[in-house]
């Protein structure tokens, strides 16, 4: 066998082998902390500025001195390395910090607010002494947010069969898959705009109804549940249809008793998110279904107060404290109603998991 | 120079998974060390640790000795991107940067090192290793095109290519012709014969065909039972391995009788 | 014999009619997706379109409607523009994390807690923002207003509240890091192995390795993160509405008490007052926002398509 050498071939270097490039010890990370912790303490001591001031100035001198460091003895291919490990987890802590700080307000100052009183009664009063409480916009929230549902659910589900069972890539099912995404960008305040100019055109100017922020919300919230339930038919196996037409079960059959089932985990979960995603909505609801002190149960006539709007209205104009430099009464309701908001769109996240998880598809073994 | 490896009863580990137990073996410098075994013997496991690219897996962990022309690769001091410039790695899969055209594939191993390289002594190291690797004159027409739009088998050559621009000592080969048809196989059998001249090679094969036809020395990896960790059942010359092997067990597998 | 066939018949003609019914009900709810996305706009245009061209006194300061929306929509660029500086390091640095630096008992938690910020709704991060974060950012705007006052950004005099464009921009950039890390993670996260095996094996870094395998790869992704996050911070309402002390016309003064309102704010804010003529200006400007946020999407859209099929290929 001839094989032609090349003329000036890649050869291993020929200078002696080390695997033992300069390193920082092992503790370095460790040690540049405790000193940059240090360090940032005296301008704290001696300026009396505050922790989040010495916090970042701590967190400054170590991305400082490690990198020099590590420049010094490994050159400056570890120091950027090490200085991009400082920074991500740096960006990581500093992004932990408002999330921390936001639910720990919420509940600090929410949580003295809540009682039964607080839960069921509405903020109609008939004379200056009576109690208040949130009852009215828990109502509002719960019933502009399940029209919403049955709006959205039903459109969003058949759509998103059309386009997996029935389009399936053709000129419609590609305009509305772009739709869709196009409608996952609109604005809530649009979305209200629009519910507002339709809702005014059809029935006069000055309408106000529960129902109008229902037609706004499922704006938003059908692209929600038709990228999910896309996403959760895809993932039916085509066998299993192909199984039940060789059975001579028809097509909607097939997708009604077949594939549907098997996706249904993912479509709850799908559609339990769109929820809690649109019951902190406040702006389109804001416009549409207005504010009102009465509970109203009937969505399609009068205003109808949401819990989203009435924090917003209550910070606005928060009233006069009892006490003076005591906290304003709109305030407080509006720390307390943000707790349960919050409270309920966490757990309709959990409800969402939990279910995502246990219908999870199960792969392999 | 290339360099010799020296393996003494090395254990592997994932978490708490004991994958590959007990082996010792020296890898002969500029020779081609061959590892066969059935699928899940541990033998890529093996091969990756050579290079301590096995702890790219999180909780992979090695006890015992690798040794490569006296020193430890897994000693405190030792510096894992130290080690992978000296041995270099060729994939089961052909995996140039997609991004990147044939000419930037080549060099992207150098160009970590020094930032600033003459247009001429680029040119140069992709000459010369494009040449090494048998493809300078099926691609030196398009440099400039993306690595990506080669044939498998010409990847795979620039992978090869790629990894001896960075002047390694040792090439790893995994698999490197399982993806490929036969013909891109034979020329990549022809290479490393090529590259033996100058390279240490420890390769993995699937195909006990191919072990015999570019081997010098042969590791036949096993499992004991299902679940059990891999190990080196036998270690020899491939041509005691091929005709008269010492173990039972080796000669079942080669002669077709299991695996 | 014959009954049995008259069976099958009655059968499949009743398959047949399920069938049909079956494929128009998800048919028409396909379409009403079109029609409902028409109609946003159709009902939009026929009550903003007049508020185009209403008299002088509709417009305030202004003279026209361009005059009037001008500054708003300066006040929407500027806060999504500082939301987008301050939300893009953060959300690529957690990403990064998520996917590529930490171990996945740490990695888990830290995604699991920024979806959480994702859920948060935005009246409650518009009360935190005005009543935590702005009195906590005054000091700090005293000290950027005393020393780097010559920065026209600084000039000052600075808010004594805090409720200024660049604190509406920071809970802006909060509410929308979740949405850029979690599309950017998932595009880091799909890095295949095969490429980043690849440059580690050349002896490259961790962070090496990124720059070779995994953001050439995530690019497209990576871009369309943040456009999405970008329309997400145009089109917010409340945050803004509530944290903003609104007033004033362009600047680029980021710390005083005048600040440009933004679209979607401002349509919250004056809502109430209108009166129809009024409200048909607001319309109007939402009419805007919705085009505004229509492109931005539309490119994000377009970004990713385009990188789909060249990665396709």
């Amino acid at each position: 066998m001839s094989t032609v050498t090349p003329t000036t071939p890649v050869r291993p270097r020929s200078e002696a082998v080390s695997f033992t490039a300069a390193k920082l010890p092992r503790f370095a990370p460790a040690l540049v902390a405790v000193v940059a912790i240090a360090a940032a303490a005296l301008p704290v001591l001696f300026m009396g500025a505050g922790a989040i001031t010495w916090a970042v100035l701590a967190g400054i001198v170590y991305l400082v001195a490690l990198p020099l460091w590590a420049r010094a003895v490994e050159g400056s291919r570890g120091a950027t390395d090490r200085l991009v490990t400082g920074l991500v987890w740096a960006a990581c802590a500093v992004a932990i910090v408002p999330l921390v700080s936001l639910l720990w307000t919420v509940v600090d100052r929410g949580l003295p607010a809540i009682n039964t009183t607080f839960l069921t009664f509405s903020m109609y009063r008939t004379d200056l002494d009576q109690e208040v409480g949130i009852y009215h916009a828990l109502i509002g929230t719960l019933l502009i947010t399940l029209f919403a549902a049955l709006i959205s659910v039903p459109i969003g589900i058949m759509a998103a069969i059309y386009l997996i069972e029935y389009g399936k890539g053709n000129r419609l099912a590609r305009w509305i898959t772009f739709l869709v995404d196009v409608m996952t960008g609109i604005p809530s305040i649009v979305a209200g705009l629009f519910a507002f100019a339709l809702f005014i055109l059809l029935f006069g100017p000055s309408t106000r109804m529960g129902f109008g922020g229902s037609v706004a919300l499922s704006l938003l919230m059908i692209p929600i549940v038709v990228r999910s339930t896309e996403e959760m038919l895809r993932l039916v196996p085509d066998e299993l249809r192909e199984a039940s037409y060789a059975l001579g079960v028809p097509k909607w059959r097939t997708i009604v008793k077949v594939v549907l089932p098997t996706a249904l985990g993912g479509i709850v979960t799908g559609v339990t998110l769109s929820i809690a995603r649109v019951v902190g909505e406040t702006a389109p609801l804001l416009l549409i279904a207005g504010l009102t002190t009465r509970t109203n149960f009937n969505v399609f006539a009068e205003r109808m107060t949401t819990l989203p709007v009435l924090i917003f209205t209550q910070n606005a104009n928060p009233g006069i404290a009892e006490t003076p430099g005591g906290i304003r009464p709109g305030i407080e309701i509006a720390w307390g109603g943000a707790l349960v908001l919050i409270v309920i769109v966490m757990l309709l996240n959990i409800v969402a998991r939990t279910i995502g998880a246990i219908f999870a598809p199960k792969t392999g073994h | 120079m290339a360099k010799s490896i020296t393996v003494d009863d090395l254990d592997i580990y994932y978490g708490d998974f004991l994958a590959v137990q007990g082996v010792s073996m020296t890898v002969k410098a500029r020779s081609v060390t061959a590892f066969i075994g059935p699928s899940g013997c541990g033998k890529s496991t093996f091969l990756r640790s050579l290079n301590r690219m096995h702890e790219v897996i999180p909780g992979a962990r090695v006890e015992g000795k690798v040794m490569v022309d006296g020193q430890s690769l897994y000693d405190s001091a030792v510096d894992p991107v130290a080690v992978r410039r000296q041995i270099g790695m060729v994939f089961q899969r052909p995996n140039p940067f997609p991004t990147m055209s044939i000419y930037d594939n080549v060099l992207a191993g150098n160009r970590l090192n020094s930032k600033k390289m003459k247009k001429a002594e680029a040119d140069d190291i992709v000459e010369r290793s494009l040449k090494g690797a048998n493809l300078w004159n099926e691609v030196k027409d398009r440099l400039g095109k993306p690595g990506m739009g080669l044939s498998g088998g010409q990847q795979q050559r620039l992978c090869i290519a790629r990894a001896i621009a960075v002047e390694p000592q040792v090439l790893l080969m995994d698999e490197p012709c399982s993806a490929l048809d036969p013909i891109s196989t034979s020329a990549i059998e022809d290479l490393i014969h090529e590259l033996k001249s100058e390279y240490t090679i420890v390769i993995v094969t699937h195909n006990m065909q191919q072990a015999a036809r570019v081997s010098d020395e042969t590791g036949f990896f096993n499992l004991k039972a299902a679940g059990q960790p891999g190990h080196l059942v036998e270690f020899n010359s491939t041509q005691k391995m091929f005709a008269n092997p010492d173990n039972e067990a080796t000669e079942a597998y080669i002669s077709g009788r299991f695996g | 014999m014959a009954t049995t066939v008259v069976a099958e018949d009655t059968a499949r003609a009743r398959s047949r009619l399920g069938d049909r019914v079956f494929s128009r009900l998800a048919l028409s709810a396909g379409i009403a997706i079109l029609a409902a996305l028409a109609a946003v706009f159709i009902f939009l245009a026929i009550e903003g379109i007049p508020g185009l061209a209403k008299p002088a006194e509709f417009y305030g300061d202004a003279s026209n409607f361009w005059g009037y929306v001008a500054p708003l929509l300066f006040g929407t660029v500027l806060a999504a523009i500082i939301a987008l500086i301050v939300a893009v390091p953060l959300s690529w640095g957690i990403a990064l994390v998520v996917s590529h630096y930490a171990p996945k008992r740490v990695a888990t938690p830290i995604a699991y807690v920024i979806d959480l910020l994702a859920a948060v709704p935005s009246v409650v991060f518009g009360l935190w923002g005005i009543s935590v974060l702005a009195p906590r950012l005054t000091p700090a705007y005293a000290w950027l207003d005393e020393n780097a006052g010559w920065v026209p950004f600084f000039a000052g005099p600075a808010s004594t509240t805090g409720r200024t464009i660049l604190t509406a921009g920071i809970v802006l950039a909060i509410m929308i890091i979740p949405i850029i890390t979690a599309i950017s993670r998932e595009v880091f996260a799909q890095t295949p192995r095969l490429h980043e095996e690849a440059a580690l094996a050349l002896g490259a870094t961790r962070w090496e390795m990124l720059r070779l395998a995994v953001f050439p790869y995530a690019r497209s992704g990576m871009v369309s993160a943040v456009m999405l996050g970008l329309g997400r911070a145009l089109g917010e309402t409340m945050a803004v509405a509530m944290v903003l002390s609104a007033g004033g016309g362009i600047s680029f003064n980021l710390i005083s008490s005048t600040n440009p309102a933004s679209i979607a704010s401002n349509i919250a804010s004056n809502y109430k007052e209108g009166t129809p003529g009024k409200i048909q200006v607001l319309i109007a400007t939402g009419l805007v926002l919705f085009l505004v946020t229509f492109l931005v999407n539309f490119a994000a859209r377009w970004v990713v398509q385009r990188s789909e099929r060249r990665l396709a290929r």
